[in-house]
């Protein structure tokens, strides 16, 4: 059973714990996802959430279990932040964070798939990048009329959306998304779930994310952390019916 | 074509600044050998040195600024590098004076006579020629720097730790370099030169060539920092400045840029070192002293950081300022006025001489364009 999901799943994650200082963030956690597929986690604050994708990404090393990528290919518990983006997993943070001082466009000419070592930033192709190359990608994410401002001016959901635009850009196998919607009004939240599911097509996507109402429109199967564990998993309408999450999460 | 190629590679106060230079690096050395003392054009050899002095500490600053202003390493031990590549030509300079030092002998430096060494230590092997002097003015800090940020930057050393390091590495080598027995000329340090390439190091044209060169390396220093800064890899350099961890998840190697940088960065300041020893005529440990590495933050942060041009002019501005002060009566509070500049400077201009001259011309442009456009109704929402 447990093989069996090793060698089909992208992400697999096996009686996983991490505890701060005798605090549990994370316990016996247990999550596989499917090449393809799209997965929204939720649950209340500290439940353990961005400490997963923490984990996962090789920002924050589990105590003890498995985490497993790409058929069980790869250890990601052995691996470093870079090594593990190399592999092809991308993430967005929960606070945007795009380089400042660098135009939208440069954000995402950094973010581009490619040889990312000095050297080749010093002689190769990132120097010759054709500018379609980014502006397509702008333009997916509705940043076309900003490509010349500093990253630094422009609006939180711009931010937001500059922050996916560079994740398309680095054309990962798996996306991390934190929170994509935090701080966005209704129709960009609308527009926001347009485009992960559009990016769904082509790549495999995790959202974090606390607005039930851009959950729905995800459309997706739906994973409720409590406590470092998961708490409910399946379609939204079964998850949001469970009893445990009406007590923890959802409220009565 | 030349001038399309330049515009497209460098912004006005660049453009302005290699003009600047090239026409010093010209009129200077021409002038102090061909138009007579008595013409105002003429300019004499010891401003002439003075001014070559100044040029050194520029490319020193611009080194500093290329890991400082575009990569956030705020190193307090770049005067390490710049001692050592002066050792380098120092070693050089040595080993040309022969027989003609006070001991007569023809192999062994006077300091080495006077301590009864009997035979050249290794590390003296091959200073005996140019080439070699210059490729180790670069190599030896260039090497140091590798290995000290190999080890630094794997191990994430950031920051204020990284600068009390550096501060602590260029100590060490001051307290290293004092001692007799490391075959360095103890606190004596390297000095009494006599010939560079065969042409006396006092001569007027030596001066005036090394003048020239100066510039020129200076010329050179910033336009390969300019290529580096404006290409992806100076892309990198600032995102990891402002958003370190960033820049690892988009799988950047952070540890390799900051080393590239880095040993550059210390090479280069090497090569400063070994053009400002046969000009001022002496080497010695003091120029480890941490508060030079200090001083060189300053001219830095006084001209605008990660301007490149701007760390070169703090460095002529501040060190002219030093001549003045310290030659007159107000020799004793000069300490006092560098840190009233270094306060300035931080609290009242953050970007420095260049850096707030270019918002201020940035500004008149915004303000311009907005004159020029038609007023507009507000688009309705």
């Amino acid at each position: 059973m447990t093989n069996e999901k090793v060698t089909s799943a992208l992400l697999y994650l096996d009686g996983v714990s991490v505890s701060f200082d005798g605090y549990k963030a994370i316990r016996n956690l247990s999550l596989f996802i499917e090449p393809g597929e799209m997965r929204a986690i939720i649950g209340p604050n500290g439940a353990g959430k961005t400490t997963m994708m923490d984990i996962v990404t090789g920002k924050t090393r589990p105590d003890e279990g498995d985490v497993l990528f790409d058929r069980g290919q790869h250890d990601l518990t052995k691996l470093d932040e870079t090594a593990i983006t190399e592999l092809g997993i991308g993430r967005k943070f929960q606070k945007p964070t795009v380089f400042e001082s660098h135009t939208v466009a440069d954000n995402v000419l950094l973010a581009l798939k490619g040889p990312r070592g000095p050297f080749a930033s010093l002689f190769g192709w990132r120097n010759k990048v054709e500018r379609e190359k980014i502006d397509s990608i702008l333009t997916t994410t509705g940043l076309i009329d900003h490509r010349d401002r500093l990253a630094g001016e422009i609006s939180h959901g711009q931010k937001q959306w500059l922050e996916i635009g560079m994740l398309l850009a680095q054309d990962p196998a798996i996306l991390l998304v934190d929170e994509p919607v935090a701080g966005m009004t209704d129709a960009e939240t609308e527009q926001t779930a347009a485009l992960l599911r559009d990016i769904n097509q082509s790549h495999t996507v995790i959202v974090v994310e606390h607005d039930m109402t851009f959950v729905r429109a995800l459309n997706c199967k739906v994973t409720c952390l409590h406590e470092g564990s998961v708490l409910a998993e399946g379609s939204i309408d079964k998850v949001a019916s469970d009893e445990r999450v009406i007590e923890v999460y959802l409220g009565r | 074509m030349i001038i399309q190629y330049l515009l497209s590679r460098y912004e006005k106060t660049g453009l302005a600044f290699l003009i600047v230079m090239a026409a010093l690096a010209i009129f200077v050395p021409l002038s102090n050998l061909f138009i007579p003392p008595s013409s105002a054009f003429h300019v004499p050899t010891h401003v002439m040195s003075l001014m070559g002095k100044y040029l050194c500490f520029a490319i020193l600053a611009i080194s500093l600024d290329l890991v400082w202003g575009y990569c956030g390493i705020l190193s307090l031990g770049h005067g390490a590098f710049f001692a050592l590549g002066g050792y380098a030509m120092g070693m050089y300079l040595m080993r040309q004076i022969g027989t003609r030092g006070v001991y007569a002998h023809p192999v062994l430096p006077d300091f080495m006579v006077f301590l009864n060494w009997k035979e050249l230590p290794w590390f003296w092997y091959g200073f005996d020629l140019f080439p070699f002097a210059i490729v180790m003015a670069l190599f030896a800090p260039g090497l140091l720097a590798f290995v000290f940020g190999w080890l630094a930057f794997r191990s994430r050393v950031t920051g204020v730790y990284l600068s009390i390091i550096t501060q602590a590495l260029t100590y060490a080598l001051m307290l290293a370099f004092f001692r007799n027995d490391m075959g360095f000329g103890g606190n004596n340090g390297l000095t009494d030169f006599k010939d560079i390439l065969g042409f006396s190091v006092q001569a007027q044209g030596t001066r005036a060539t090394l003048f020239f060169l100066t510039a020129l390396t200076l010329i050179g220093t910033y336009m390969l920092c300019r290529w580096m800064t404006i290409t992806s890899f100076g892309k990198v350099l600032v995102a990891v400045r402002d958003a370190e961890s960033r820049t690892r998840f988009l799988g950047y190697r952070v540890e390799h840029y900051k080393l590239v940088a880095f040993t550059v960065s210390a090479a280069l300041a090497g090569l400063a070192g070994a053009l400002y020893v046969p000009q001022v005529g002496i080497i010695n440990p003091s120029e480890f002293a941490p508060a030079n590495s200090i001083e060189a933050v300053v001219w830095v942060a006084t001209g605008g950081r990660g301007t490149l041009v701007g760390a070169a002019v703090g460095a002529v501005v501040v060190n002219f300022a030093k001549t003045w002060f310290t030659t007159g009566a107000l020799a004793p509070y000069w300490l006092f006025v560098l840190g009233g500049i270094f306060i300035f400077v931080t609290l009242a201009m953050p970007s420095g001489i260049v850096g707030t001259l270019q918002q201020w011309a940035g500004r008149r442009r915004a303000g311009k364009a907005d004159e020029a456009k038609p007023p507009v109704a507000q688009a309705a929402e």
